[in-house]
């Protein structure tokens, strides 16, 4: 039986959920600290990675355990895969240089 | 709740303990093979091998040894020293008689070697055990318990479910006069505003703040930061996002203050354990080379039990502190079910709401507390790691 695809809400006030199975479009089913139970995924989103609950305005910050874990880069739609293409750390200028499939480092030469 | 007390180990120094342990100490590399022989010969799940490997020695190994000897979970000590070391086999059994507690000391060179040395040692230990078979029993509740916790082998559980669960317990232990550790600053990157926001006092707030820069500055000269590519890959964004998932882990209660390693804890609460070296020595010593070395720098403050959270599964114990080993991961609770003590990742498929996996950990608490091994102690597990580091005693008073 395949699982049903789910993805983990951590506090009430998050704007992103965490994806426990991988996430084909279409509907998925919240778990964790949310009055909502389903979101629809518009795109692809690996486990363990971050869904969108609804519209981020670029420059906002990205909400999960209630706190900051950096903020938007750009306009992210609800349902749609939150990661290095559209976030960014407050702090660490590197991450955001990352390759986004595998987070290996683009800016080390290796010549 | 099924059962809020149980019966713990008297200690001369009003302290309770949950083992009654008789600990094998040696004293450089050289004694560790029989003492460690002494520890199998004798048979017994209380008899346990701690021990520092260099023949020079360094004043926060010394602490650390000393801090185990006066651990509430122990009972006596049999010092082993080769004898041309400068750890002082003696000195620590002093220690151990101001104590109140059973102990000895040999030389394996005065008594005649390897053979004359485990003749003498497991005549004693068996005297021993004796005596400790008498230890006064006392009263314990949740309120008498230190814990202290951290994580290794993490993945995106960890920060879902398991290190969750730890903080909600955390949080129920402080509320009832219990006390929780917690450590990993190099794990806090971006959220000194968020620690120093839950000090208890403008003076912890000092501390906390003094020991994030320190650890900052530490990953920045050892090039070394708690994140890789394989975070990112598995759907962490920033180093922000996997410091909360780690520091989630200490709930949501004041922090008391800043412990360093081997130091006691002064009241009951909720604690933050440094165990990053200290500056002047860069070099001298790495942070945490182990999840064995982290677990015994928690024991060291005097945790009677340790949590270590593992989405991925670690299979290690810890010589003076039973360890409850919890995973976020269903899939790692039965793929290593003989291992696993705690599963938190029914809250992560509806199977349990975050209070009821709280309560039962609770109760799994207090089972080990009240005397039932824990898998690691089950399977004979006895990690220890003590290193050569060069840290202060305290976090150095405010210069105005």
């Amino acid at each position: 039986m395949d699982r049903i695809p789910t993805a983990f809400v951590i506090t009430a006030a998050d704007n992103v959920a965490t994806a426990l199975s991988p996430l084909d479009c279409g509907p998925v089913t919240l778990l964790g600290d949310t009055e909502v139970s389903s979101i629809t995924a518009t795109c692809e989103i690996p486990q363990g990675h971050k869904i969108a609950l609804r519209n981020i305005s670029a420059g906002e910050n990205i909400l999960k355990y209630g706190i900051p874990i950096g903020r938007a880069t750009a306009d992210i739609p609800a349902g749609s895969w939150v990661h290095l293409h559209v976030m960014r750390s407050n702090y660490d200028e590197r991450s955001s240089h990352l390759d986004l499939q595998t987070g290996a480092p683009k800016d080390t030469k290796y010549e | 709740m099924n059962k809020t007390t149980w019966m713990g180990y008297a200690r001369q120094n009003g302290s309770k303990g949950i083992r009654n342990r008789l600990v094998v100490m040696y004293t450089v590399k050289c004694a560790e093979f029989v003492a460690r022989e002494l520890v199998r010969l004798s048979n017994s799940p209380d008899v346990e091998l701690i021990g520092f490997d260099g023949c020079t020695d360094n004043q926060y190994a010394v602490r650390q040894m000393i801090s185990l000897i006066r651990h509430p979970n122990v009972g006596g000590i049999l010092a082993v020293g080769l004898g041309c070391e400068y750890m002082q086999p003696e000195w620590l059994c002093n220690i151990a008689q101001e104590e109140g507690k059973v102990c000895n000391w040999f030389f394996i060179q005065q008594q005649g070697g390897t053979r004359a040395t485990i003749e003498v040692g497991i005549a004693w230990i068996r005297e021993a055990l004796e005596i400790l078979s008498h230890t006064p029993r006392v009263e314990m509740s949740l309120s008498d318990l230190v814990i202290g916790a951290e994580c290794g082998g993490s993945d995106y559980t960890s920060g879902l479910a398991g290190n969750v669960v730890v903080g909600r317990f955390f949080d129920d232990l402080v509320d009832r006069g219990g006390t929780a550790i917690f450590e990993e600053i190099v794990e806090a990157v971006g959220l000194d505003w968020y620690l120093t926001s839950r000090a208890a006092s403008e003076e912890v707030r000092r501390q906390i703040q003094y020991t994030y820069d320190k650890a900052l500055e530490y990953c920045r000269h050892a090039q070394q930061y708690s994140i890789s590519p394989g975070n990112f890959a598995g759907g962490l964004s920033t180093i922000e996002e996997k410091s909360m998932g780690a520091v989630v882990k200490s709930g949501s209660r004041p922090i008391q203050g800043v412990l360093k390693v081997s130091s006691p804890v002064p009241h009951p609460g909720l604690w933050l354990l440094d165990s990053t070296p200290d500056p002047y020595f860069m070099d001298f010593g790495i942070t945490n080379p182990s999840d064995n070395e982290g677990l015994l720098d928690l024991t060291s403050c005097g945790a009677h039990l340790v949590f270590l959270v593992t989405g991925r599964g670690n299979v290690v114990g810890n010589a003076i502190a039973p360890c409850i080993k919890i995973t976020g991961n269903s899939d790692t609770f039965e793929h290593m079910q003989e291992d696993m003590d705690f599963n938190a990742g029914k809250t992560l498929d509806g199977r349990q709401t975050m209070t009821q996996n709280m309560e039962e950990l609770r109760d799994l608490v207090i089972r080990v507390a009240s005397g039932s091994p824990s898998k690691s102690e089950a399977l004979g597990h006895k990690e220890f790691h003590i290193i050569y580091k060069y840290q202060e005693k305290e976090v150095p008073p405010c210069r105005a």
